[in-house]
């Protein structure tokens, strides 16, 4: 039988406000010394209230009219109750059936298709603190003590729930790359995965293809990367595949996705099995959104992924798959702006920055904007290869010590001596040398075998350090051995 | 006459003339203290030496120039619910035996900008949860009046410090009656503010829709007094309202013509104790006797109040105190351990006592999957059916009066043991917290030789006509009496 993948996510964004969610608390805390952002109220002490971050309600209104949600006029906090040390209220203050948005979606484009993802919800509610057990795993049961750091406690937390609408590990990742870029154009969070600012949970089902419905689903939580999603997504699919083609049934659970081990494992049911026990947050009035609040704010939304990269595609004339990519993050998309304000080919901008600049991003694991490459930087390559100063070669060479120095390329051309050679006659003679030097390739050339001129060719480059116009050297072989 | 006899209007006429200094009625008071406490037991804590060096304090910026607050130097005596910085805040309970806040509660830090003297804390019911004071920790207080009896809570120890002269004025909170019940039981003056008029900020909550910080004093011109200095909007709390707040000194005018005044029917039958009802219907009429025109009213849902109460506060109480984990402060099991879950119940167990206990698990069962609505959903919708009451009442009527309590004060350990019982004394108390309306107590006589209270409930934010009425019933009706300490 054929199965396909049912997947829904929730996406936590912990929102880039000033302040904490309910008191003046600097909510800039990631990093700092343990338990210095705090006060009686994140603290959770006794007689200590709650007041609700405006901010915070105004960004969680932008993303949700950035996700095509409807804003609810009338909305409140509940009380989530549970025991657990990283909560210093053994309760949670988030919303439960009234949120700020209600009924959204996203657009996702992958290779294949274009996927309208649902958006059941976005909610606000408070962040947790940060537990770290002392112990060989890091695991709480195994744990001999448990440290708490409360200076996340209290940082406004958006919860964002998707339909059950993807139906692959890369449609997961693409919504969630999506969804970032837009929260990024939004900047109402930092985005950062590693550091916890967004967080993925998804449910994972099977179903037999072409059936309606759901099948048994597990949790999968602990993805902290792009890559994780895919992988776990994946894992899941087929630890699922597996269960049901041997004709058993998936056990409802809650899994953890072990990123070294590339597996996930099931969480001990016991410690999650909760009756939160839900009730209208008393400490709090419920809040009422005016229509003109709402509109305020969706006339002040800035211009979002979706209607860029049409931009892209009409003002600069890039392929739709090239304004996919830039618009990825709002770094990349301000990045190609940047340089193509000043050089008239977008096209090649974003060759280069789809290629290059890419392959050493991904190799140096970092966001464009964290690199010591910048528009300037790259603008200027690109004249340097436009004027014939280096060859396209020459460039991507330049290109890696610019990247990793942040040195500029008129300043890297200048220090190695890495001036292109154009000199006719320089080369005719280094081309000269080559050819006597190498009497069976020559022989191998003329009687027909064309590789061999690819080998020739690397000699004259050898021999100049690269610097050779490379066209040069062809046509001036060519016309020796042909001669 | 002692100092520590005087009212807090009375003491700031003499300092104003000069004839007392701050340190006066504090020493007066501290001496009142080593003289009675030990058969009263109102105080948890006190703090003498703070308190005599911020009285020193005072004078020395009243001799600065410093103008004279009404309430300059009044020692006051503040419930252990409210934190206090620097000073034990316990609850009553084992599990915040050795808590020390780290901030003072706005009502409080109020009182302190107005150069009030802070005595000590005052003992109570554990987390505000009784009638009696006989579920605290720390002991049990005793009713000035007679020794055998309870001072009423849960605000207990505070009504009894006024009663005994061991304070000049004193703060309670009030969730069901705790400020208004043992101001009856010990004659004494006490208010339960609009909800939202007092800030709530640094109060330990109970249940956070219905508590309400209010004072406790010997007449009603120092609760309007405590009143105007302790409300007002505070940005600390969202509950807490954004209103003009009159003078309340000015409704002490004694006239109240022509007022018309509602007589709870559901709050004169069945259940009041008949020296309380003589009492009181000797008060409607005194209060007919200076022109107000008094007729019975008829609130229907009333009879239903105790059930909502009885699942709204618990219910918002499972979750307030779910906090007191043993993980961050306060007290926790020194037992061996096996797991986090252990810890938690450990604690916990031997942290609360019996009727705290008790309204976790009332309220953690309303609350729960598949009860919610027929439990906390209902006791809501029956919480709006008595605001609704109340409006239609206040339509007609300028303020209500009932007894404040069914009973004068009852022997130590006669309810302890039978909880409904216990609920039933709060049974005239309870609708006034649902609807978040004002309501005070007045002494208004005495039968078997024990206090009756008067309550008087008015309109939402219409402190004013209450305090009106009051002040006028107080002046004609004259309640000189003291307890024989």
């Amino acid at each position: 039988m054929e199965y396909e993948a049912v997947i829904g996510l929730e996406i936590h964004v912990e929102l880039s406000t000033e302040s904490k969610m309910f008191c003046g608390c600097s909510a800039r805390t990631f990093g700092e010394e343990p338990n210095t952002f705090t006060c009686p109220v994140c603290l959770g002490l006794p007689g200590s209230l709650p007041v609700i971050n405006k901010k915070a309600v105004e960004y969680t209104a932008k993303i949700g009219l950035a996700l095509n949600c409807e804003i609810a006029r009338s909305t409140l906090f509940h009380r989530k109750n549970y025991f657990y040390p990283d909560m210093p209220k053994d309760y949670q203050i988030s919303q439960y059936d009234l949120p700020i948005c209600i009924g959204g979606y996203v657009d996702v484009e992958t290779k294949d298709l274009t996927r309208r993802v649902g958006i059941t919800r976005v909610h606000l509610e408070e962040d947790t603190g940060k537990l770290t057990h002392i112990s060989r795993t890091g695991r709480i049961g195994e744990a001999d003590y448990s440290l708490v750091d409360f200076n996340r406690a209290g940082i406004p937390l958006v919860e964002i729930v998707t339909e059950p609408d993807i139906r692959s590990p890369e449609e997961a990742k693409a919504f969630t790359q999506k969804l970032k870029s837009i929260l990024e154009h939004l900047e109402v969070s930092d985005c950062n995965m590693e550091e916890g600012s967004l967080r993925c949970d998804a449910n994972v089902s099977l179903r037999p293809v072409g059936s309606e419905e759901l099948g048994v689903k597990t949790e999968v939580k602990n993805m902290n990367s792009f890559r994780a999603i895919q992988g776990a997504l994946a894992y899941e699919i087929e630890r699922q595949k597996a269960i049901l083609k041997r004709g058993e049934v998936v056990e409802q659970e809650t899994r953890h996705w072990d990123d070294a081990g590339n597996v996930t494992v099931p969480l001990r049911t016991k410690e999650y099995a909760h009756d939160y026990r839900y009730f209208p947050e008393p400490d709090l009035v419920p809040m009422e959104l005016s229509k003109d609040w709402i509109e305020e704010i969706r006339v002040t939304l800035p211009e979002l992924p979706d209607v860029r990269r049409k931009r892209f595609e009409e003002v600069y004339g890039l392929p739709t798959h090239d304004a996919v990519l830039l618009i990825s993050s709002k770094a990349m998309g301000d990045f190609f702006e940047e340089c193509a304000e000043t050089y008239p080919d977008a096209k090649r901008v974003s060759n280069w920055m789809m290629g290059e600049l890419s392959m050493y991003l991904n190799a140096a694991n970092l966001e464009i904007d964290e690199c010591a490459v910048t528009p300037r930087h790259l603008v200027q390559l690109l004249k340097l290869i436009d004027d014939g100063t280096v060859s396209g070669k020459m460039a991507k060479s330049v290109f890696e010590e610019m990247f990793e120095t942040g040195k500029l390329p008129k300043v890297i051309v200048e220090e190695k001596g890495l001036v292109q050679i154009t000199d006719r006659e320089e080369i005719a003679r280094i081309v000269e040398m080559v050819v006597e030097e190498n009497p069976s390739v020559v022989e191998d050339y003329r009687s027909g075998k064309e590789r061999a001129l690819g080998f020739l060719v690397g000699q004259v480059m050898r021999l100049t350090q690269g610097r050779a116009n490379p066209q040069l050297v062809n046509v001036l072989l060519k016309e020796k051995l042909g001669g | 006459m002692d100092l520590h006899e005087l009212t807090a209007h009375e003491l700031n006429r003499m300092l104003k003339k000069g004839e007392i200094s701050v340190t006066d009625p504090c020493k007066s008071v501290f001496e009142r203290i080593k003289a009675v406490e030990d058969r009263i037991k109102a105080y948890v804590t006190l703090t003498e030496k703070v308190a005599l060096s911020k009285a020193g304090e005072v004078d020395g910026n009243l001799k600065g120039g410093k103008a004279i607050s009404p309430l300059a130097g009044i020692p006051v005596a503040v419930k252990d619910n409210m934190c206090t910085k620097g000073v034990l805040t316990t609850c009553a309970s084992k599990i915040l035996g050795n808590y020390v806040p780290v901030y003072t509660s706005t009502a409080v830090e109020r009182l302190f900008a107005q150069d009030v003297v802070m005595v000590g804390k005052t003992n109570m019911d554990e987390f505000a949860m009784g009638s009696s004071t006989e579920n605290s920790a720390f002991g049990i207080t005793r009713n000035p009046w007679n020794p055998e009896t309870v001072p009423g809570g849960s605000s207990g120890g505070s009504a009894a410090a006024v009663a005994a002269d061991e304070a000049i004025v004193a703060l309670g909170s009030d969730t069901g009656g705790s400020i208004r019940q043992p101001a009856a039981l010990c004659g004494v003056v006490g208010m339960k503010p609009t909800y939202g008029l007092v800030s709530r900020y640094g109060l330990v909550a109970f249940a956070s829709s219905l508590d309400q910080i209010g004072p406790i004093t010997k007449d009603v011109t120092d609760c309007a007094l405590v009143l105007n200095c302790i409300c007002g909007h505070d940005r600390m709390d969202s509950t807490s309202l954004k209103v003009n707040i009159p003078d309340y000194t000015k409704a002490l005018v004694g006239d109240i013509k022509g007022l018309k005044i509602g007589v709870v029917r559901e709050l004169m039958g069945e259940g009041i104790e008949g020296g309380v009802r003589d009492s009181v219907d000797k008060a409607i009429a005194l209060l007919e006797s200076l022109g107000a025109v008094c007729e019975e009213v008829s609130l229907s849902h009333l009879d239903y109040s105790l059930s909502a109460y009885y699942l709204i506060a618990p219910a918002e109480a499972s979750s307030n105190l779910a906090r007191f984990d043993g993980v961050r402060y306060g007290y926790r099991t020194p037992g061996a351990l096996g797991d986090m879950i252990e810890m938690y119940s450990k604690t916990r167990a031997e942290g609360f006592g019996n009727e705290v206990k008790r309204r976790i698990m009332l309220g953690t069962y309303a609350l729960s999957a598949g009860y919610y609505e027929a439990y906390y959903g209902q006791a809501q919708k029956v919480r709006t059916l008595i605001v609704e009451d109340f409006n239609r009442a206040f339509e007609k009527f300028d303020v209500l009066v009932s007894p404040t309590s069914p009973s004068v004060a009852f022997k130590i350990g006669e309810r302890y043991e039978d909880p409904l019982r216990m609920y039933m004394s709060d049974i005239c108390t309870i609708p006034v917290n649902l609807a978040g309306i004002p309501g005070i107590s007045v002494p208004c006589g005495l039968a078997d030789g024990l206090p009756v209270g008067l309550q008087i409930m008015g309109k939402a934010l219409d402190e004013t006509t209450v305090l009106r009425v009051a002040y006028a019933f107080e002046q004609e009706f004259g309640f000189k009496q003291k307890p024989a300490l």
